[in-house]
């Protein structure tokens, strides 16, 4: 595997998107995209979050779990992490920059049981990445995440003024939107 | 089983679980799992029993230990208790059925995240007795099955032409490939729930993707622990609001206080002054 750190990037970001091709952070994907704002500033804290997630999450597993053999507790481990690194995140971004807390805060709580974060943690772990190959492969992930959300978004504020057969209103053209994008994702597959 | 709903609170938890609040199908709960482990009716059929194992286990767990976990910890105790029976189930299902582990991959670990086993805990579980508790994982957990179930029976009969591994459809027809792919995970419950739009079956998905996620975790009735989370923020928001406004009651009070002393103090001079203009 050539584990140069832009293929790193290239296929968590668009050959394995997290949303439509893993299938991670669905919830939010299609509860959030309504309009284009919100779904920027959580991608804009997904980022945040995943990035240092993963960083925080190497580190651990690399000088904490796997010297001492805990590799079966990776589950507990992670998913605490992540629930206390959230609610850190947020006390500090609070205390320091009162705007990006404005922007990306009530998106915060609601990361914290976003499966994307813990995925990325667990397929860090699976593909045997160091240290920096993490930082690369969360970062990645996160603008994936972002870039789908917002497309979705885009798609979704034209779909609002499109006159629908009734029961395809609400979550049915929402998800055949998805897959569409899907589809074109799929296309990335070549560039690996 | 209307009379049974009313007699028999086992059979009642079963029925709720599988129909009247499928969490798949109706509360479009647990989606990330349903989505991507639907490639066939056999890994449906798996990740559904296996997060069925996790439910029944951690609602019987919690609900043993609800009057033991002290309410401002409850969230993080839960995760504990959900991630540790996930860790089994995911070394239990390595040892005993290593395909199935290796065709779920890294989802059995993510059962944790899985709002389903989390709302259960939160919504019933922490409040009721271990024994309609584990019904009431047991029914949540086979409506999970049945809805994932039937999505990788869907996918792959159309995808592969087959079901369960076996060849159904003839050769000449040739399968669409797409479906078992990740787009028609999407598309499939797409389907699903424009028949259940059509049929006139009301469920919470419009409103989930209509009214957006932020604030309907909260006040859905299984309240997962994102809207725990958005709750808590409220509640913090609410009590600061609170205490705002009893500062403010308590400053205006103490303003009518300094006032009343003043008059007070004004009267007594006044009075003073009087006694002093008589004398």
């Amino acid at each position: 595997m050539n584990n140069s750190l832009l293929t790193i990037l290239i296929e968590n970001m668009l050959i394995n998107n997290v949303v439509l091709i893993q299938f991670l952070g669905i919830c939010s994907f299609l509860g959030v995209s309504k309009q284009m704002k919100p779904s920027a500033s959580l991608g804009g804290a997904v980022i945040f979050v995943i990035t240092i997630a993963s960083a925080v999450a190497s580190l651990l597993y690399d000088f904490v779990l796997e010297p001492l053999g805990l590799d079966y507790m990776k589950t507990i481990v992670f998913i605490l992490v992540i629930a206390a690194l959230v609610q850190v995140v947020e006390m500090f971004l609070k205390k320091t920059s009162p705007a990006v807390y404005k922007a990306l805060g009530i998106y915060l709580p609601l990361i914290t049981t976003n499966c994307a974060v813990l995925g990325v943690a667990l397929t860090n772990v699976q593909n045997d990445y160091n240290f920096i190959e993490s930082v690369v492969a969360g970062f990645g992930t996160a603008l994936g995440y972002t870039i789908a959300i917002v497309l979705l978004a885009g798609i979704r504020s034209r779909i609002n003024e499109a006159d629908l057969p009734a029961p395809l209103r609400g979550a049915p053209i929402v998800l055949i939107c998805a897959a569409l994008m899907s589809i074109a994702f799929m296309g990335f597959a070549g560039l690996s | 089983m209307n009379k049974n709903q009313n007699q028999n609170p086992y059979l009642e938890r079963l029925y709720n679980g599988l129909l009247k609040e499928n969490p798949v199908l109706v509360l479009m709960l647990g989606m990330c799992p349903a989505l991507a482990v639907s490639t066939s009716a056999s890994n449906g059929l798996g990740m559904g029993l296996s997060t069925t194992a996790v439910l029944v286990l951690s609602n019987l767990v919690i609900s043993l230990l609800r009057k033991a976990i002290p309410d401002e910890v409850r969230l993080p105790a839960f995760i504990v208790v959900v991630a540790t029976l996930v860790t089994i189930v995911e070394l239990v299902t390595q040892a005993y059925i290593p395909a199935l582990y290796a065709a779920l991959g890294i989802y059995i670990p993510l059962i944790v995240v899985n709002c389903i086993i989390l709302g259960r805990a939160e919504a019933y579980a922490s409040k009721n007795g271990p024994g309609t508790s584990i019904f009431d994982g047991l029914g949540m957990g086979l409506g999970f099955t049945v809805a994932l179930t039937l999505a990788g029976l869907i996918r792959e009969l159309i995808g592969a032409g087959t079901v369960f591994g076996n060849q159904v459809l003839p050769a000449s027809v040739e399968p669409i490939g797409i479906f078992v792919k990740a787009p028609g995970a999407f598309m499939v419950f797409a389907l699903i729930i424009i028949v259940q739009n059509a049929l006139g079956i009301k469920t919470r998905q419009r409103e989930l993707v209509e009214e957006g996620c932020t604030g309907q975790c909260a006040t859905c009735k299984i309240s997962c622990a994102t809207g725990e989370a958005v709750q808590k923020a409220r509640d913090e928001k609410k009590r600061l609001e609170e205490e705002a406004k009893a500062a403010a009651i308590a400053a205006a009070k103490a303003a009518k206080e300094a006032r009343d002393r003043e008059k007070a103090a004004a009267a007594a001079a006044a009075n003073a002054e009087g006694k002093e203009v008589q004398k």
